[in-house]
């Protein structure tokens, strides 16, 4: 199957596919807050080599929110969030089509740097992966790297930390390696490590998924805090979680060629998360909501 | 109280159960492994050990201070030592440790990090490398005297000479050992990285040189060990079986190293001579020895601090 080209795309789509219309459904929890958008997904289509990942990906991630992906695996949630601060470039095979705005710019414009694109669209990732260096070197490492303008990198680490509900645990221990830290707190130490060098974005790769329980909650309290800095974007196998932390929700899924047998990852459907949870338009979504399938 | 026939069921049930637990005999087969597996440590480790006792025994008398500051004679047979050679074999591993690490890590860390491999040049390079740590040492002495002695680089029978040498022959060796070790850095800490928005050359800079070091300094270890003992490349790059002076410096004058030295009295008829090749053979391991303590002490002392 073959990338399909920008702007083609409200012809092929699938007929069955019932798309939510956003102007009525925007909004969080009742349903009528608009949608300011921070990263704006156009017709984004990415694919392996001969394997289109996931199509069309029209979707609009609101400004200090929570938006949750979810869908089964293989439905190509974590490739779309990987493609929006450019993380697919680092496998060679990966195509990138269609496009995605963020502060007015296209990121897959010819112009634009995608290590700058990484120093404002922080991520964090499945397994916890602290470097192994001490807690403050992975704090500083980032503003380092980027030559973030710091008075003085004690303090900076020490906010930081305490931004990411940490400093009490880690204050005594700050040059101590970040090895040595639980699971959980490994977690935490990377959220605070990618918000070192203040992006506005953070991307969240199923962070809970390596996670005990109480580990977990620590995780989805510090995002609904730093919600108010920040617009967080978090993929999650665990719908418990979409529900409890997520604004928005999008649901994606594995739709596959008659004819080829070809799979391929697509949004079926996006809006307000009680929306999602409670009211689903797509009987699809209302499936996998109540378990019924993936 | 009576015991019911149920009870008693249970009862033997339970003992049964308990006794399929009990250890049933030898694992023949198992025990016959552990055994061919024991044989093996033992011959590898007591020919290597009877080699080490044969040559103390054999040198241990001339194991003196002469040995260590003299020069070669063959009229002084009872005082005669291996000082030029000693001198030798330490600039010549000292040239090959400063040419083979930059450039055997700087060419892993091209082929790990930046080399497309869908490339045809880079898969060439790949199969080269394979292919060039399996060629005869003698093969790379011919090189050295073509193109570093005489040739290009025009240096002359010089220490240095030896070093390029030696240096090309255990190049693969290095290379494939870095790659090796570049490669065992997780991915997810790349990505971490690349992920606060550091460039490429700072994600090699400062994580993924730093976890790869240890593997590094393993494959120099294995490198150096091997050009240590070498004899043939040198023979042909100009170390001479009998020089009576130390070579003033890597650069200029005439230099011999240890296993050459040793090649040249073993094959001698005097048994004093044999005696001074053997004390040689010794001064050769302890060199090899404290070179490698070195680099362990090294490697323990970084893998310590992560």
């Amino acid at each position: 199957m073959t990338p399909k080209k920008k702007g083609s795309s409200a012809k092929e789509q699938d007929p069955a596919m019932v798309r939510v219309d956003r102007s009525a459904d925007a909004g969080k929890v009742d349903q009528s807050t608009p949608l300011v958008p921070i990263i704006r997904t156009e017709d984004l289509s990415v694919s392996y080599g001969d394997f289109q990942a996931v199509e069309d990906v029209n979707l609009d991630f609101g400004k200090n929110e929570i938006t949750a992906l979810i869908g089964p695996s293989g439905c190509g949630k974590s490739t779309v969030l990987r493609s929006l601060n450019r993380m697919n470039d680092l496998i060679p095979t990966a195509r990138v089509s269609g496009s995605v705005h963020y502060h007015g710019a296209d990121l897959y414009s010819e112009k634009i740097d995608p290590i700058q694109v990484r120093r404002h669209i922080g991520m964090v990732f499945q397994k916890p992966n602290p470097f192994p260096k001490s807690i403050y070197d992975n704090i500083a490492y980032g503003p380092r790297v980027t030559d973030m303008k710091v008075d003085n990198m004690d303090d900076h680490v020490e906010q930081t930390l305490r931004r990411a509900a940490l400093w009490d645990e880690v204050k005594d221990k700050l040059k101590n390696s970040a090895i040595g830290l639980s699971g959980g707190q490994q977690q935490r130490l990377c959220i605070a490590r990618a918000i070192a060098t203040n992006p506005d974005v953070l991307l969240m790769d199923e962070p809970c998924s390596a996670l005990d329980p109480v580990a977990t909650l620590r995780i989805e309290e510090l995002m609904i805090e730093l919600r108010e800095n920040y617009s967080i974007i978090i993929v999650t196998h665990n719908m418990q979680q979409a529900a409890r932390v997520s604004d928005r929700t999008a649901f994606f899924t594995v739709s596959i060629d008659e004819d080829s047998g070809d799979r391929t990852g697509r949004l079926v459907e996006f809006g307000a998360t009680s929306h999602i949870f409670i009211d689903p338009s797509d009987k699809r979504t209302e499936d996998y909501i109540s378990g019924r399938f993936g | 109280m009576a015991t019911s026939k149920r009870t008693t069921m249970a009862v033997d049930a339970a003992k049964a159960t308990t006794q399929k637990l009990y250890k049933s005999g030898v694992d023949i087969k198992g025990e016959l492994f552990r055994a061919v597996l024991l044989l093996s440590i033992i011959v590898a480790v007591g020919m290597l050990g009877s080699l080490i006792a044969y040559v103390i025994w054999r040198g241990w008398d001339r194991l003196d201070w002469n040995l260590f500051v003299n020069n070669p004679s063959s009229i002084f047979l009872d005082t005669a030592g291996f000082a030029p050679a000693i001198v030798g074999t330490i600039y010549v591993m000292l040239g090959v440790l400063v040419t083979v690490v930059p450039i055997g890590v700087s060419a892993a860390i091209y082929l790990e990090e930046y080399a497309d491999r869908t490339r045809w040049y880079n898969r060439l390079v790949e199969v080269n490398i394979q292919n060039l740590a399996a060629v005869p040492s003698i093969v790379f002495g011919i090189l050295g005297l073509a193109f570093v002695v005489r040739g290009w680089l025009n240096l002359g029978f010089v220490a240095f000479a030896g070093s390029l040498t030696l240096a090309m022959m255990v190049l693969p060796t290095v290379i494939i050992a870095s790659r090796e070790a570049i490669r065992a850095v997780p991915p997810l800490i790349r990505q971490a990285s690349y992920g606060l928005g550091a460039t490429r050359w700072q994600t090699i800079r400062h994580n993924v040189l730093p976890a790869a070091t240890p593997g590094i300094i393993t494959g120099t270890i294995l490198a150096m060990s091997r050009a240590i003992g070498e004899t043939a490349p040198l023979l042909l790059v100009g170390a001479t079986t009998f020089v009576l002076f130390t070579p003033e410096s890597p650069f200029e004058g005439a230099y011999s190293a240890i296993p050459v030295q040793i090649f040249q009295w073993a094959a001698r008829p005097q048994d004093e001579f044999r005696i001074l090749a053997a004390a040689g053979a010794i001064v050769l391991l302890v060199l090899l020895l404290a070179m490698n303590s070195v680099a362990i002490w090294i490697r323990a002392r970084l893998t310590k601090d992560t």
